[in-house]
């Protein structure tokens, strides 16, 4: 028996995922993953890498080639007993899986009272921003905001991704899980090892600020950091990374917006039918009197995600975030 | 295995232990049940006709909403649900209403699910039935998914999954079964066949001669039953359960088995099929599964006019005690607001007070009874 030190570790974002899932499947032997390419070959992004070598075919099962099988398979799983830890390979490809997550994985707690409940994990890599053919860079969080029963959670940092993961296998709940495979190794942070998990539900103050509050989450974080950095000889900017977008925390972005009264709301999905909507309405019903200026939405465009090479105009970026900062401050 | 041929080769082969006037067939293997068996499987299916009759009259006075009748379908119901355990899982349709009640669950619950109240989806925690699926061929994964688990948690349960012949039509059907193979499930996938998808006739559901063939595709066995002969439903579905928990060498544990049948009535209380198709064929009449099987237990002395009737009477006051509890329930609006989430969110909270609060201001008739 080998002595396991329990210490921290330089992580990617990815790695971040594969490490979440090393533990829980280390500690608890419900906890099973599965999806198309997670076995031998370790994922397509190789989030399941060695995974298979250490726990076998029986808990890292690669499956056929069919997203409503993979996550009805997985409801089937959760729903006696297990944990199912199930990946879509590209967000662009869960829409066969859809009807499984909203007319079931969503619905059984409730239609049964809690007697029967479905605690899974999907997991799929989304967002744009890597030059990747048709299909493969979509975000369309906000189709799965709208379900109650389901919580859709987002990380953008290797230490949110491991603990945020861990979580969301724990939670009796059913979890989409949304990787940003943008920011997949564009970062290191130090993780911690072993047991690391960060509630679901929590937003975190990535910059604190006092002129302007700007919400956003995933890919769209560090942009978001960087337009506020350029800004900040005139602006001071506090930067909200959402983290989870179902539930959202209303406490914490609230209280930012009462603190500065002007809001941004950035994400690279449509603008239309957004979250950014569903922020400024939450805004509007909590915190009007302390409104100075309209919420300014920085999003993609209400078109099909562009062919790539047009998708640096499609997705905000530092400029686009910060005209739209400078347009909600000078109000 | 290529599909077996009745004698005048006019369509394919079914497994059949009555004739159409409950005689035992001359090369039949009827199923060995003792006689709390056999009347517990003819109970069973009065209690659905009857309860078919009741429920569409109740559905006509306005005291239920939808209901999907199931008349022409007691044996493949009833007989097939007798044939499991107790911890063996099922998986209904919204027209598997008999089978539900033979693994446990209450009557009541139907017409409490049919009414519109939320408690009748509700199955007591040692009945192993699954809330009924509404969408089309859904369940076919998750049944399999149950499967996969019971031999993951080395359990020694079966799952049985109902579904139509125009769920076989689905994705779903497909990705369930194809599953269910590449993963030796312990599942039996039970097609009830009723020959009609609403007004779509199976014709037009599958170019297939059968359903049951395409089992072979998955690289597990298909089973073509008479679905309207208790004892052939009975003895494939028990067949078909214990090669789902052993098999035997070079076997495959899930099964397809496609019961062969016809839906008397309407698809629901809300279609009128006098639209596309004519009055029940003779054909499809002479082979009653309540008719034959009484002739059958009459023929075996199981059942005399006395046993008939005291079986009448038992079923007609069950069935309206199950009315009457289920009249009975008025559901708490609030309770919309419970178990969407182990947690309840802020949000939850907060439009669970503003019902409260609105109910309260306009009481239940005014703010609810002007729809």
């Amino acid at each position: 028996m080998s002595l396991v030190v329990q210490s921290e570790h330089e992580h990617t974002l990815v790695e971040g995922v594969n490490a979440a899932l090393q533990a829980a499947m280390e500690r608890d032997d419900r906890v099973i993953v599965m999806g198309e390419d997670v076995g031998k070959n370790g994922g397509v992004f190789r989030a399941t890498q060695g995974l298979y070598d250490e726990f076998g075919e029986d808990r890292v099962i690669d499956t056929p080639l069919a997203e409503s099988g993979i996550v009805g398979a997985a409801i089937g799983l959760a729903t006696h007993g297990l944990r199912p830890v199930a990946e879509i390979q590209f967000m662009g490809f869960i829409y066969p899986a859809f009807d499984q997550l909203v007319s079931h994985a969503a619905r059984l707690r409730s239609r049964t009272r809690g007697r029967i409940t479905c605690p899974l994990v999907v997991r799929a890599p989304y967002g744009g921003g890597i030059r990747a053919p048709e299909h493969h860079s979509e975000s369309m969080e906000a189709l799965f905001a709208h379900q109650p029963g389901l919580k859709v959670a987002i990380p953008s940092t290797p230490v949110d991704a491991k603990g945020m993961l861990t979580a969301a296998i724990r939670d009796p709940d059913p979890v989409l899980f949304l990787e940003p495979k943008r920011i997949y190794r564009s970062d290191r942070q130090t993780v911690p090892a072993g047991d690391h998990e960060v509630p679901l539900g929590e937003a975190a103050v990535r910059r604190e600020g006092e002129d302007v509050s700007v919400f956003t989450y995933g890919a769209m974080v560090q942009p978001t950091l960087d337009a506020a950095d350029v800004l900040a000889d005139a602006v001071d900017v506090e930067v909200i990374d959402l983290r989870s977008i179902s539930p959202l925390d209303r406490d914490a972005i609230v209280s930012s917006f009462r603190k500065t009264g002007r809001a941004a709301v950035v994400h690279e999905a449509p603008r239309s039918g957004g979250i950014a909507g569903e922020l400024t309405s939450l805004l509007q019903e909590e915190a009007l009197v302390y409104q100075e200026a309209p919420v300014e939405r920085v999003t993609g465009f209400d078109t099909p995600y562009p062919a790539y090479a047009l998708e640096d105009y499609y997705l905000p970026g530092v400029a686009r975030i910060a005209d739209g900062i400078e347009k909600v401050v000078s109000f | 295995m290529s599909i077996q041929y009745a004698d005048d080769r006019s369509e394919p082969y079914r497994v059949q232990v009555l004739d159409s006037e409950g005689r035992v067939l001359p090369n039949a293997d009827p199923p060995d049940l003792d006689e709390e068996t056999l009347i517990g499987i003819y109970e069973g299916m009065l209690l659905a006709r009857r309860l078919d009759t009741r429920a569409v009259s109740l559905q006509r006075q306005g005291r239920l909403g939808t209901y999907a009748p199931m008349a022409g379908q007691e044996a493949a119901q009833v007989a097939s649900a007798m044939a499991l355990d107790a911890a063996d899982w099922l998986y209904p349709t919204y027209r598997d209403h008999a089978a539900k009640i033979v693994h446990g669950m209450d009557p009541a619950s139907i017409f409490a699910s049919v009414g519109g109240k939320p408690a009748g989806y509700v199955a007591p925690e040692e009945v192993n039935v699954m809330p009924e699926y509404i969408p089309i061929a859904t369940q076919i994964p998750h049944a399999t998914g149950a499967g996969m688990a019971a031999r993951y948690r080395g359990e020694d349960t079966a799952v049985l999954c109902y579904f139509g012949d125009g769920a076989t039509s689905e994705g779903d059907f497909h990705e369930g079964l194809n599953f269910a193979g590449v993963f030796d499930a312990p599942v039996v996938f039970f097609c009830n066949n009723n020959q009609w998808a609403i007004s779509t006739p199976v014709e037009r559901q599958t170019a297939s001669e059968t359903i049951a063939e395409k089992a072979h595709a998955y690289g597990f066995a298909g089973v073509r039953v008479d679905g309207m002969d208790p004892l052939a439903v009975y003895q494939a579905t028990r067949e078909a359960l214990e090669k789902a928990r052993s098999p035997g060498p070079n076997e495959a544990r899930p099964t397809l088995i496609e019961a062969v049948q016809y839906r008397y009535g309407a698809h629901s209380t809300a279609d009128d099929p006098s639209v596309y198709r004519d009055d029940v064929p003779d054909r499809w009449e002479e082979r009653d599964p309540l008719d034959r099987y009484r002739a059958y237990l009459r023929r075996q002395r199981h059942l005399d006019d006395e046993r008939e009737s005291d079986i009448e009477d038992r079923v007609v006051r069950r069935l309206e005690a199950a009315v009457e509890e289920a009249e009975a329930i008025q559901p708490d609006p609030v309770e919309m607001f419970d178990s969407v989430y182990a947690e309840p969110t802020p949000e939850l909270e907060d439009q669970r007070a503003d019902l409260e609060a609105l109910r309260e201001r306009y009481g239940d008739v005014e703010l609810a009874g002007g729809h």
